[in-house]
C-alpha cells in the first residue's frame, strides 16, 4: 500500500487515466460515425459501396492496430506533414499526435462496429424489411426508421465488446507518445523498478475500473434493450 | 447475407438509372480520395512513389536481411503464444467448470481480471519482470515479454470460449455422460470439451488472426517483429510508407488467409451438424453473458 502511495504522490496517475478516458470517448464517437457508414455501405444496393465497405473492413480489421498509428503518426504526420494542429502552436507535437491517435484508434475500431452493426441487421427478421417495402418505403428510409434502430438493439453486446477493446487498445497509442496509462507506467518502471508490482497492479486497477463497469452496463443494456420478438 | 437482399426491392428501371448514378458518384468520390493520396506521396516534397523508394523491395536481400526474419519472428511469438494460451486456456476454462467452489471462483477471477487488462500492460510488465527479476536481458526479454503478454491474455479468451462452448451443448450430452457411470470430471475432459472445442473452432481461428496482430505489439518493447524490422529497413533507405505499405500487405493476406479458413471451418461445421443450429451460427445459447464469445464468431481483438 506504501509503494501505491509513493507513487501516487510522485506521478501524475489521473491525468492519464483522464487521457485514456480522453481518448476512448474521442475515437468511440469517431468509430461510431465511420462504422455506421460503412456498414450502410455494406448493405446498400449500390455495387461500388458495397464493394467498399466490403474492402475497408476486410483491410482494416486484418492490418495491426500498431501499424496503423504507425502510419497516421511517422507516415501522415512525419513524412507528408499533414499537420491537424496550427503551425507553431506551443502544444503542436502533442496536439499532433493525441489527434493521430484518436484517428488511428477511430479507423480501426470502425471495422469492428461496421461487423457488429452488421450483425444487429441480421438479428432484424426480414419480415421488418418486407413490411418496410410494402408500405411505400425507400431503402433509405426503411433503413433509418425501421432496420437501423432495431439493428443497433441487437448490436448493443458487440458494441459493447468492441468499446470495451478500445478502452485496452489506447495502450497502443503510446508508441506515438501520447501520456496515457500504459506510457506512464513505462516511465514509472524504469525509474522505480523495485515497485513493479505496486506499478503493474496500479495500472491494472485503472482499467479494470474502466472495463468492467462498461462490460456490466452494455450486459444490462443489452438485456433491457433487446427486441422483444 | 439474406437480409441485403430484401432490404430493397428488385430495382426498376429508374432506380436503377439512380443506382448506376449513385455508384458513379460513389466511385468518383473513392478515385478522388485515392488521387489525393497519391498526390500527396507523389509531391516532391515527399516523392514516396519514385523508383528509388520502391526498388528496395526488388532486391533479394532486403528480403533475406529484413523482412523475412521479422516475419519468421512474428510467426514465431505468435506460435509460441498460440501453444501457451491454448494449454493455459484449456485449463482454465476447465477450472471455470470445476465442481470445486473454490476452483470455479479463483479461475473465473483470474480470466476476468486477465480479460480486463491490456495486452500492451501485461507485455510491459512480465518484459520489466524479465529484466529486473529474472535478470534476464536483450533478446530473451523481448520474446518472453511479447509470448508472456499474450499468453496471459489469450489464454482468458480462450477459456471463455471453451466455457460457452460447454455451455452451448445440449443438456443431453452431460446427462448421457454421467449415465453411462462416468464421473462429472470424465464427462468434462472425455464428452463435452472435444465438442466445445469443435463447435468454437471457427472462433478459436478467428483468435489466431488476434494474436499474429498483436505481435505487433512487440514493437514497443522493441521485439525485431516484421513492424520493427521493416522501420529498420526504411530508416536505412529513407522509405517509411512503401515500407509500411508492404508490411500492412504481408499482414493482411496471412489473416485473411486465416480468416477463410475459419469461414471454411465453420461452413463444413454446419454442415457436419445434425438438426437445427442455435442461433443464425450466433451465440451459442448461454453465452449471453460471457462477452468473449462475440457474435458471428468473430473476435474483437
Amino acid at each position: 500500500m506504501d509503494a501505491i502511495t509513493t507513487l501516487l504522490q510522485s506521478y501524475d496517475v489521473p491525468a492519464a487515466f483522464w487521457m485514456t478516458v480522453k481518448l476512448t470517448v474521442l475515437s468511440a464517437l469517431g468509430a461510431l460515425v465511420i462504422g455506421t457508414v460503412v456498414a450502410v455501405c455494406r448493405v446498400s444496393p449500390v455495387g461500388v459501396l458495397r464493394g467498399f465497405g466490403t474492402a475497408y473492413v476486410t483491410l482494416v480489421r486484418n492490418t495491426p492496430l500498431t501499424l496503423i498509428v504507425f502510419f497516421c503518426a511517422f507516415g501522415l504526420l512525419n513524412t507528408l506533414n499533414l499537420s491537424l494542429a496550427p503551425a507553431g502552436s506551443p502544444t503542436e507535437v502533442v496536439d499532433n499526435n493525441f489527434r493521430y491517435g484518436v484517428v488511428a484508434l477511430s479507423v480501426y475500431h470502425a471495422s469492428f462496429v461496421a461487423e457488429a452493426l452488421r450483425s444487429g441487421i441480421n438479428t432484424v427478421p426480414q419480415g421488418q424489411a418486407e413490411a418496410a417495402r410494402a408500405i411505400g418505403l425507400g431503402f433509405g428510409a426503411s433503413l433509418r426508421e425501421v432496420i437501423l434502430p432495431q439493428a443497433f438493439r441487437g448490436a448493443i453486446a458487440p458494441l459493447g465488446n468492441t468499446l470495451i477493446a478500445l478502452t485496452k487498445n489506447t495502450t497502443v497509442v503510446a508508441t506515438i507518445g501520447v501520456a496515457e496509462l500504459a506510457y506512464l507506467m513505462r516511465g514509472m518502471i524504469e525509474f522505480n523498478p523495485s515497485l513493479l508490482y505496486a506499478i503493474f497492479l496500479l495500472v491494472a486497477a485503472c482499467f479494470v475500473l474502466l472495463t468492467l463497469p462498461t462490460g456490466l452496463l452494455f450486459t444490462a443494456l443489452s438485456r433491457r434493450l433487446v427486441v422483444q420478438r | 447475407m439474406s437480409v441485403p437482399a430484401v432490404l430493397f426491392d428488385e430495382p426498376g428501371p429508374r432506380a436503377r438509372a439512380r443506382h448506376r448514378v449513385l455508384g458513379v458518384v460513389g466511385a468518383l468520390v473513392i478515385l478522388a480520395l485515392l488521387a489525393l493520396v497519391v498526390r500527396g506521396l507523389a509531391d516532391p516534397d515527399n516523392s514516396q512513389l519514385t523508383a528509388e523508394k520502391w526498388s528496395p523491395f526488388l532486391d533479394g536481400e532486403t528480403w533475406t536481411a529484413y523482412l523475412l526474419p521479422g516475419l519468421a519472428a512474428t510467426l514465431k511469438a505468435a506460435g509460441a503464444a498460440v501453444v501457451l494460451s491454448g494449454v493455459l486456456g484449456v485449463l482454465l476454462g476447465l477450472g471455470r467448470l470445476s465442481q470445486a467452489r473454490v476452483v470455479r471462483g479463483v479461475c473465473g477471477a483470474l480470466v476476468e481480471f486477465l480479460r480486463s487488462v491490456p495486452v500492451l500492460v501485461m507485455m510491459l510488465f512480465v518484459y520489466y519482470f524479465c529484466i529486473f527479476v529474472l535478470g534476464v536481458l536483450g533478446d530473451t526479454s523481448t520474446f518472453v515479454g511479447v509470448v508472456g503478454g499474450l499468453t496471459l491474455y489469450n489464454s482468458a479468451v480462450i477459456a471463455e470460449l471453451i466455457r460457452s462452448g460447454v455451455f452451448a451443448l445440449p443438456r443431453g450430452q452431460r446427462e448421457a455422460g454421467l449415465a453411462i457411470g462416468l464421473t462429472p470430471r470424465q464427462t468434462l475432459v472425455t464428452v463435452l470439451l472435444p465438442q466445445a472445442v469443435t463447435a468454437m473452432l471457427p472462433s478459436l481461428i478467428s483468435q489466431l488472426v488476434v494474436i499474429l496482430k498483436d505481435t505487433a505489439l512487440g514493437y514497443i518493447i522493441s521485439y525485431t517483429d516484421l513492424l520493427r524490422s521493416g522501420t529498420t529497413l526504411s530508416s536505412a533507405y529513407g522509405n517509411l510508407i512503401p515500407t509500411l505499405i508492404v508490411v500492412a500487405v504481408m499482414f493482411i493476406v496471412i489473416n485473411y488467409a486465416l480468416s477463410l479458413v475459419a469461414r471454411l471451418v465453420e461452413r463444413r461445421l454446419q454442415t457436419a451438424r445434425r438438426g437445427p443450429r442455435p442461433v443464425d451460427g450466433a451465440v451459442p445459447q448461454g453465452a449471453v453473458d460471457a462477452p468473449a464469445a462475440v457474435p458471428d464468431g468473430t473476435a474483437v481483438r
